[in-house]
C-alpha cells in the first residue's frame, strides 16, 4: 500500500480540515436550506429542513477526508467507501424510480430532492473512480502546469483540426434537417444553437478580436429586433430588405455608444456597456408608444421564400411555398427554411470574420488587443480601430436580432435581459476567445446541452452557472485557447506553445 | 422646500444602502483588480437569511424590537460573510493568476448560480415582511404636505455611518487594515514581506460580505419586499457608485453611493420614475468621459 511517494498523512490534520469544510457547510446551508420560506394565504410560511443541512453537512466532511486521502495517495479506503455510497446511493435511486409508492428505504435518501441526490450519487461514482485509478496506476506525477501545456497542445491541435472539422460539422449541420431521427424539437434546438454561434462570432469579433469588452451585447440584439419589428410593422418591407437595414440600425447604435465610451479600458467599458444594454432595456419598456413596452410586438411578419410564403391558405394572387413546388403542406417547412437561413447567416458572419482578420484593420484589432500603446506610437487610431470593431459586431448582432424576431414573431423586452449578454459572452470566453470553432463547441455545450434538460427546468440556470464557474476554474483561457496571430513575418518561426496571457491593463 | 426635504432624506437612506454594498465591490477591485460581480448576490442573501431570521424570532416570540433586529443583525452578518468567503475560496483563489476576463466570466457564472440556488429553494414569488420599526417624526407640516423622516430611515443613516466609522477605524489601525493596504498597492510585494496575501483576500471578502448583508436587512427593512432578483440592479448600481466614487478608495464608495441614491431620488421625484436607472448610468458614462478615475480615485499611471 504504501507506494514510494506516498507522503506521510496528517491524520488529525485532515480531520480538522474535513471538521472546518463540514462547519462552514452547516453555516452556509442553516439559514437558506435549513429553513425554506413557503407562500402561505395572506403571507409567508416557514417549514424547516434540518435533515437537509446534517445531510450536506456528513456528505462534506467525508468527501474532504476521501480527496485528502486521496491526496496522499492512499486510495483503499476512499475507493471502498465510495463504491459502497454510489452503489447503494444508485439502487436506492433506481428503486425509487421504479416503484410508485414511497417506501421505507425512501427515507435513507440524503436529501429530499431526487435531482440533488443523483448529483451526489455521480460525485460519489467519481471519487470512487479517481480511487481505482490510483489503486491500479501509480499517482500520475503530471504537475498542474504539465496538464495546463498538455490541454494547450490539445486545442492547438484542435485549431488545426479544424480545418477538417470545420467542414465535417457544416456538413452535419446542413444535413441535419434531412436526418432520419430529426424532428421538430431537435430542428428548433438547432436553430437556437445556430443563433448563439452567430451571436458568439459576432461578438467574438469584439471580444475575441479586438479584445474590448462588451457586456452590453444584447443591447444591439434588441436594436436589431425591435429595428426589423417595427419597419415591417410600419413601411410594410419584407424580411430580406429589413434584415439589412436592422443589421444597419444596429451598428449605428454601436457607433452611438461608442464613439463617447470607447476610450475607457477594460473593467469600465465592461460596467458602461452593461450600463447602456440596461438602459436599452428600460426605454423599451418604458416607451410605450413606440414599442409597446412591456407588452411586446407581436404579428411579426414571417420570412419568405423568394416572396413565397410558407403558409397553408396563402392570400389572393400569392402563391405558397408548398404549392410553387408541388409538394404536400407541412408546417416543418418553415422550420426547416429558418434553420438554413441562420445557418446561411452564421456562415457569413463567420467568413467575414475570417477574412477581416487578414486585412489591416482586423491586423491592427488584434494588435490593439495585445498592446495598445505600442499601437498608438505604430500610428493605429485607438478609438477608430475600435469603433469598427464595436460597430461590425452590433452589426452582426442586430442581423442575428432580426432572425429572433421573425423566428418568435412575438418580442418583448423580456427577451433581452443581462443575463442573455452574459450567455453570449460566456460562450465567446468558455470556447477561448478569438477562436471560431471554440465557439462552436461552447455554444453545443451551453445551449444545446441544457435545451435537452428541459424537464429539469428548475435545475438548468443553476447547472449552467456552475457550469461556467467550473470550466473557467479548469480550463482559465477558455477550451480551446489558442491564440496565435493571424498574420506573421515570415523569417520568424512561430515558437511553441503561442500562449500569451492577456495583457493586464 | 419641504419636498426637497423628503426627498433628500430618501436619497440619504438609498445612498447609504448603495455605500454600503458598493465598499465591497471597491475593496476586491482595489486588491485583486477584479470586478466580483456576484457581491450583488451576496446582498440579496443577507436579505433573505435577515427575513428568516425575523420570522424565526417571531416564532420563538421574541417581540422586542431592538433584541430582535440586533440577533438579525448578527445572524446575517455571520451567515452572509461565510458566503463570502465560500465564494472567494470556491470561484476566485484559483483563478488568482489567470486572465482576468476568466475572473469575470467565473463572477458572472457564481452570480447566476446564487439566484438560482435562493430561487430553488425559498421560491420565485416575492416575499412581504411586516414593518418591524414603524412612526417617525414629522415636521414642516403646512396641512397639505409634511416632511416624513421615520425612525427606520434614521435608524439606517446612524447605523451606516457607524458602520463607516468602525471600517475606517479598522482599515486605518489594525494590523489586519495594514495588511489590506499593502496587498491593495502590491501583491506579490505584500507577500514578501511576510503578509498572508490568501488570508488577506478572504478576510476581505468576508467583510465586504458582511457589510453586504448588513444594506441587504436594510434593504428588506425600508421596502418590505424581497424577492431572488433583488442582488443584479443593486449590485450594478452600487458598482455604480463605486466607479463614480473613484474604484479602489473606501470612502470614494460611500460618497459615490450617497450620490446615486440622491440622483435617484431627486430624478424620481422631478422627472420621471421610469428613467430613474437611466439616469444613473447616463452620470456614470458622464463621470467616466471627464474623470476616467471617479471623483476621489488616484490617477492610474500607465506603464510600457
Amino acid at each position: 500500500m504504501n507506494a514510494p511517494q506516498t507522503s506521510a498523512f496528517d491524520f488529525s490534520r485532515a480531520l480538522k480540515e474535513a471538521g472546518l469544510i463540514a462547519g462552514a457547510v452547516v453555516l452556509l446551508a442553516i439559514g437558506l436550506v435549513g429553513f425554506r420560506t413557503v407562500d402561505v394565504p395572506g403571507g409567508i410560511g416557514l417549514i424547516t429542513r434540518f435533515d437537509d443541512v446534517v445531510a450536506a453537512a456528513v456528505l462534506a466532511f467525508v468527501g474532504r477526508l476521501g480527496i485528502a486521502l486521496l491526496r496522499a495517495n492512499r486510495p483503499r479506503p476512499v475507493l471502498g467507501v465510495s463504491l459502497a455510497f454510489a452503489i447503494a446511493l444508485t439502487a436506492l435511486l433506481v428503486h425509487g424510480a421504479l416503484s410508485e409508492t414511497a417506501s421505507a428505504a425512501q427515507r435513507l435518501l440524503p436529501f429530499a430532492s431526487t435531482v440533488v441526490n443523483w448529483v451526489i450519487a455521480i460525485v460519489a461514482w467519481i471519487l470512487a473512480a479517481r480511487a481505482a485509478r490510483l489503486v491500479w496506476h501509480a499517482a500520475s506525477d503530471m504537475s498542474a502546469d504539465d496538464r495546463e501545456a498538455r490541454m494547450d497542445r490539445l486545442g492547438a491541435r484542435v485549431q488545426e483540426w479544424a480545418r477538417f472539422v470545420g467542414p465535417v460539422l457544416l456538413g452535419i449541420a446542413i444535413m441535419l434537417p434531412f436526418l432520419p431521427w430529426t424532428d421538430r424539437r431537435l430542428l428548433d434546438i438547432g436553430i437556437l444553437v445556430v443563433t448563439y454561434i452567430m451571436l458568439g462570432w459576432g461578438l467574438n469579433i469584439v471580444v475575441g478580436l479586438a479584445g474590448l469588452l462588451d457586456l452590453g451585447y444584447v443591447a444591439f440584439y434588441a436594436v436589431g429586433a425591435y429595428s426589423y419589428a417595427l419597419i415591417a410593422a410600419h413601411f410594410d418591407l419584407g424580411f430580406w430588405i429589413c434584415l439589412p437595414l436592422a443589421g444597419i440600425m444596429a451598428s449605428f447604435a454601436g457607433v452611438l455608444l461608442g464613439f463617447p465610451v470607447l476610450r475607457l479600458r477594460g473593467d469600465y467599458l465592461a460596467i458602461v456597456t452593461l450600463g447602456f444594454g440596461e438602459m436599452v432595456r428600460i426605454i423599451l419598456i418604458n416607451w410605450y408608444t413606440f414599442t409597446k413596452g412591456p407588452d411586446g410586438l407581436s404579428g411579426i411578419p414571417r420570412p419568405s421564400f423568394f416572396g413565397l410564403p410558407f403558409t397553408r391558405d396563402p392570400p389572393e394572387g400569392v402563391e405558397s411555398f408548398h404549392s410553387f413546388f408541388g409538394l404536400e403542406y407541412s408546417s416543418i417547412d418553415r422550420i426547416v427554411f429558418l434553420y438554413y437561413v441562420i445557418l446561411a447567416l452564421a456562415l457569413v458572419t463567420n467568413l467575414f470574420t475570417l477574412r477581416i482578420r487578414k486585412l489591416p484593420v482586423g491586423r491592427a484589432w488584434e494588435a490593439l488587443r495585445e498592446d495598445e500603446t505600442a499601437c498608438r506610437s505604430l500610428g493605429v487610431h485607438p478609438r477608430n480601430t475600435k469603433l469598427t470593431a464595436f460597430a461590425l459586431g452590433a452589426m452582426f448582432g442586430g442581423i442575428g436580432g432580426s432572425f429572433f424576431a421573425t423566428r418568435q414573431g412575438f418580442i418583448s423586452p423580456e427577451s433581452f435581459t443581462f443575463i442573455e449578454s452574459a450567455i453570449i459572452l460566456a460562450i465567446v470566453v468558455l470556447g477561448g476567445m478569438g477562436s471560431q470553432i471554440g465557439v462552436v463547441f461552447a455554444a453545443i455545450l451551453l445551449i444545446g446541452l441544457p435545451e435537452f434538460f428541459r424537464d429539469l427546468n428548475q435545475y438548468r440556470m443553476l447547472a449552467f452557472g456552475l457550469a461556467m464557474v467550473a470550466i473557467m476554474v479548469w480550463r482559465p483561457r477558455g477550451l480551446l485557447a489558442h491564440r496565435e496571430p493571424t498574420v506573421r513575418l515570415s523569417d520568424h518561426p512561430p515558437p511553441s506553445g503561442g500562449v500569451q496571457p492577456a495583457p493586464r491593463q | 422646500m419641504g419636498y426637497f426635504l423628503q426627498q433628500l432624506i430618501n436619497g440619504l437612506t438609498l445612498g447609504m444602502i448603495y455605500g454600503l454594498i458598493a465598499i465591497g465591490y471597491t475593496m476586491v477591485y482595489g486588491i485583486i483588480g477584479m470586478i466580483n460581480f456576484a457581491h450583488g448576490e451576496i446582498f440579496m442573501i443577507g436579505a433573505f437569511i435577515s427575513i428568516i431570521t425575523f420570522m424565526v424570532l417571531g416564532l420563538i416570540g421574541i417581540g422586542w424590537v431592538p433584541l430582535a433586529l440586533l440577533i438579525v443583525l448578527c445572524a446575517t452578518m455571520l451567515l452572509t460573510s461565510v458566503y463570502g468567503w465560500a465564494l472567494e475560496r470556491v470561484a476566485y483563489r484559483p483563478l488568482r493568476h489567470s486572465p482576468r476576463l476568466a475572473a469575470l466570466i467565473t463572477a458572472i457564472g457564481m452570480s447566476i448560480f446564487l439566484q438560482n440556488y435562493v430561487q430553488l429553494l425559498q421560491g420565485a414569488r416575492v416575499k412581504p415582511l411586516q414593518p418591524v420599526i414603524t412612526g417617525g417624526l414629522r415636521f414642516f407640516e403646512d396641512g397639505r404636505f409634511a416632511v416624513s423622516f421615520s425612525y427606520l430611515q434614521m435608524l439606517i443613516i446612524v447605523l451606516t455611518i457607524s458602520l463607516m466609522i468602525g471600517f475606517t477605524i479598522l482599515i486605518n489601525r489594525t494590523a489586519l487594515g495594514r495588511a489590506q493596504r499593502a496587498c491593495q498597492q502590491d501583491l506579490g510585494m505584500a507577500s514578501l514581506i511576510g503578509i498572508d496575501v490568501d488570508r488577506t483576500i478572504a478576510l476581505t471578502f468576508v467583510m465586504g460580505a458582511s457589510l453586504a448583508s448588513v444594506a441587504g436587512l436594510m434593504f428588506l427593512l425600508n421596502y418590505g419586499v424581497i424577492d431572488f432578483y433583488i442582488g443584479f440592479h443593486a449590485g450594478v448600481k452600487a458598482f455604480t457608485a463605486a466607479v463614480l466614487g473613484g474604484i479602489g478608495s473606501v470612502p470614494g464608495a460611500m460618497l459615490g453611493g450617497l450620490l446615486i441614491g440622491l440622483i435617484e431620488a431627486f430624478w424620481s421625484a422631478y422627472f420621471t420614475v421610469e428613467y430613474k436607472d437611466v439616469a444613473a448610468f447616463a452620470i456614470l458614462v458622464m463621470v467616466l468621459i471627464f474623470r476616467p478615475t471617479g471623483l476621489l480615485g488616484k490617477p492610474d499611471v500607465e506603464k510600457v
